[in-house]
């Protein structure tokens, strides 16, 4: 409010001048955020810088003396492989369909979680155990419990016991997505809890009083509102389903046609270590993960900042 | 908690710090002055590597001493590692435990050092010749050969009266019986997969390559090999897992009982000792079958051999130290604490293995001496995966169209050595 009070007035007709401590504070502002701004710098803009620039390039670590630039022959490589189009058809068809489940589970225990009135710490902490355990460790409980030798899923009723989950596309697809539901739903409940806890409770009396039903209430009332965390539960989680590699990795390591882009890059950057093909791939990827971003930020409206918790 | 007892708490922490401290650095003087070497290696359970690095530990009179790193157990990862670790040339590793299909790759990126003069004679003496190859690459060694693998034809003498020769007659064998009518082989999609799919195209008379860059793959054998292939993956004989299989599996269906026929490393003979003594009783073993009636198999080769490192700052104590690592007494402790074939051919009449493969010892000999090795290139990687992702999973294979899937492969073999496209 200061700088709208100047210690020389101006003519009103005047553009709008900075005054000295406007000035003087946007300074200390960027001197504050300088170590952020710098730190970011080196562990994001630099790694992203490099791999763009080896992307470009005939770079093999098994054939050192080879090099040189090759424009987008890599980006042309990829792009013109049935593999990377089979792998991106993989990669979306498991993000919406994982998300989804998502979504409407999570929303189904952040209502309980909200509605708790005995031990509510105890049923959000069980509630997060999931997604606490190491990727990894939950991928091979998952595929130990599948598989046909040791696992206990095959002894159940109505299942085969000779039942190969690994080797079929379409079985493979459905033990890998419900691991992921089963490790990430925790992560989404807690973004929509933290927009419903935000959510005025006089609303819901108010509708009471004037008689709408739970469903009109939700429908009206809960959904309207939590839209901004719902919209940033979902960017995050897209974000991070496009990018799934862990699960994949340990279950099937891509064969059956289960293969995710990230596989992929991994495949030729630590398989054949032919890093400017691999770069390219990752850079494919992260390109991907930006027109997601801005599609919910400019499509739908994200903002990041108001889907917060503690608003 | 109150402040006393936190105090006190932490007084005992650091009375336990101090005393741990103290007795880790006094570990190390009582280990020896000399230089520390580390060793980078796969584990073996029986304890072989520790064994080994202990006796070359203090046959060195204290010149050196053998820290070991060891690596995941699945070949992929331990690969993983060490390019991860090379390619930044990392100087923390002297010695490397190589699988011999890194041999091209490793000694084409300059990753690892070659082996000249005296010591190279030393440690390539009486060494299985194919073995010596999977250490070599464009005519210079790379590596001291230490524990070599093959794999053998294991099956139930009380199924099957007379061990097959051919797959046709083992797959006819296995559709006839009432019980156990499966053949276990690894056909997983990952690099178990290439070993088999390679041994049948190698039986089937034609390398894979015949050159690092050049594509052998003649079109009547390899579309032969093929057929066995998808023969065996849509045939009653094929486990309902087939495509996800791996020597583990394969071996715990066998010890199960599920299966009267497998193709195995020779641990599935003490496996199924320690684990089903009543199917180890009844457990025969055969050559690896082969694919034409009228040509001897050529059987898998693994194994590791023994490499130093280029980044390493004791070259010369590493190379000593790599010798003796993958020395004779080391081969004899390998096939002794875990049953791993030696690479000398001299030592197949030793007590040490008679008794580790009882009866078999000269098959095994022999198995190896007509084994088949993968493909030696640079680009092996590139290769296995072609393979891999052609030929996975087997059951698409039709037997009556196995020229199809050549046509296939042959193409991605030629993408795969010039490192062409994504795989």
């Amino acid at each position: 409010m200061e700088a709208s009070a100047p210690a020389h007035p101006s003519p009103p007709a005047a553009a709008p001048r900075i005054s000295q401590k406007t000035r003087s504070e946007r300074r200390l502002a960027w001197m504050l955020c300088a170590p952020a701004v710098i730190a970011m710098l080196a562990v994001t803009a630099y790694p992203i810088g490099y791999a763009i620039v080896l992307s470009v390039q005939q770079v093999d670590l098994r054939f050192p003396e080879e090099g040189g630039f090759v424009g987008l022959d890599n980006y042309g490589a990829v792009l013109s492989s049935d593999l990377w189009w089979t792998d991106l058809f993989n990669t979306v068809m498991l993000t919406v369909v994982t998300v989804s489940i998502e979504l409407v589970l999570g929303m189904a225990i952040a209502l309980v979680m909200h509605r708790a009135i005995f031990g509510r710490g105890v049923v959000r902490t069980s509630v997060l155990i999931p997604y606490g355990i190491i990727t990894v460790v939950a991928a091979f409980s998952w595929q130990f419990a599948f598989a046909p030798d040791s696992g206990f899923v095959n002894k159940l009723p109505f299942i085969a016991e000779d039942m190969d989950w690994f080797g079929d596309r379409v079985s493979a697809f459905a033990v890998i997505i419900m691991a992921e539901v089963w490790k990430t739903t925790p992560f989404m409940a807690l973004l929509l809890l933290a927009g419903l806890v935000t959510i005025d409770s006089q609303l819901y009396e108010a509708a009471k009083v004037d008689g709408a039903t739970a469903w009109q209430r939700f429908t009206r009332i809960t959904l309207p509102l939590m839209k901004p965390a719902i919209l940033v539960a979902l960017l995050f989680r897209t974000l991070d389903a496009f990018r799934v590699f862990d699960t994949i990795y340990i279950m099937t390591a891509g064969a059956q046609d289960t293969e995710s882009v990230s596989i992929l890059g991994f495949n030729q950057l630590i398989s054949r270590l032919n890093l400017g093909l691999g770069s390219a791939v990752s850079v494919l990827i992260f390109i991907c993960v930006l027109a997601i971003a801005f599609v919910y930020v400019r499509g739908f409206g994200v903002r990041v900042e108001e889907g917060r918790p503690g608003r | 908690m109150t402040i006393r007892a936190a105090i006190g708490l932490l007084a005992v922490l650091a009375v336990a710090v101090v005393a741990i401290v103290a007795a880790l650095s006094s570990g190390d003087e009582s280990s020896g002055s000399g230089r520390s070497l580390s060793w980078f290696v796969a584990i073996q359970p029986g304890g072989t590597i520790e064994e080994v690095a202990a006796r070359c530990s203090k046959e060195s009179g204290g010149r050196y001493h053998v820290e070991i790193e060891f690596l995941p157990t699945d070949a992929s990862q331990q690969r993983e590692q060490l390019v991860r670790r090379l390619g930044a040339e990392d100087s923390s590793i002297d010695v490397v435990g190589m699988d011999v299909i890194w041999t091209g790759e490793f000694a084409n990126a300059g990753w690892v050092e070659p082996w000249k003069g005296p010591l190279a004679k030393q440690v390539t003496e009486k060494v299985f010749p194919n073995v010596i190859e999977t250490a070599s690459f464009e005519g210079d060694l790379y590596a001291a050969p230490f524990n070599t693998n093959t794999q053998l034809l294991w099956y139930r003498k009380d199924l099957v009266k007379q061990p097959p020769t051919t797959w046709d007659e083992m797959i006819d064998q296995a559709e006839q019986l009432e019980e156990a009518g499966t053949i276990q082989v690894q056909a997983n999609r990952y690099e178990g997969f290439t070993v088999w799919a390679n041994a049948l195209i190698e039986s089937a008379g034609t390398p894979v390559l015949s050159g690092p860059e050049t594509v052998e793959l003649r079109e009547g054998p390899a579309i032969r090999a093929l057929e066995v292939m998808g023969r065996l993956a849509n045939s009653s004989a094929a486990p309902p897992n087939l495509s996800t299989s791996n020597e583990d599996t394969t071996r715990l269906a066998f010890e199960g009982g599920d299966s009267a026929f497998m193709t195995n490393y020779t641990f599935a003979y003490a496996s199924a000792a320690a684990e089903a003594p009543d199917i180890a009783k009844v457990m025969g073993y055969a050559r690896f079958p082969r694919v034409d009636a009228k040509r001897p198999s050529r059987p898998p080769l693994g194994g590791f051999n023994l490499a130093v490192s280029s980044f390493s700052e004791n070259k010369d104590l590493a190379f000593e130290a790599a010798a003796c690592l993958a020395g004779r007494q080391s081969q004899l402790t390998a096939v002794e604490l875990d049953g791993l074939p030696p690479s000398r051919s001299d030592l197949y009449t030793t007590k040490v293995v008679t008794k580790a493969y009882p009866g078999f010892a000269g098959l095994v000999r022999e198995s190896i001496e007509g084994s088949g090795p993968r493909p030696s290139s640079a680009a092996y990687q590139d290769v296995s995966l072609a393979i891999q992702r052609t030929l996975h999973p087997p059951d698409k294979i039709d037997p009556a169209d196995a020229a199809s899937v050549y046509e296939e492969l042959k193409e991605n073999l030629e993408d795969a050595v010039k490192r062409e496209g994504v795989l």
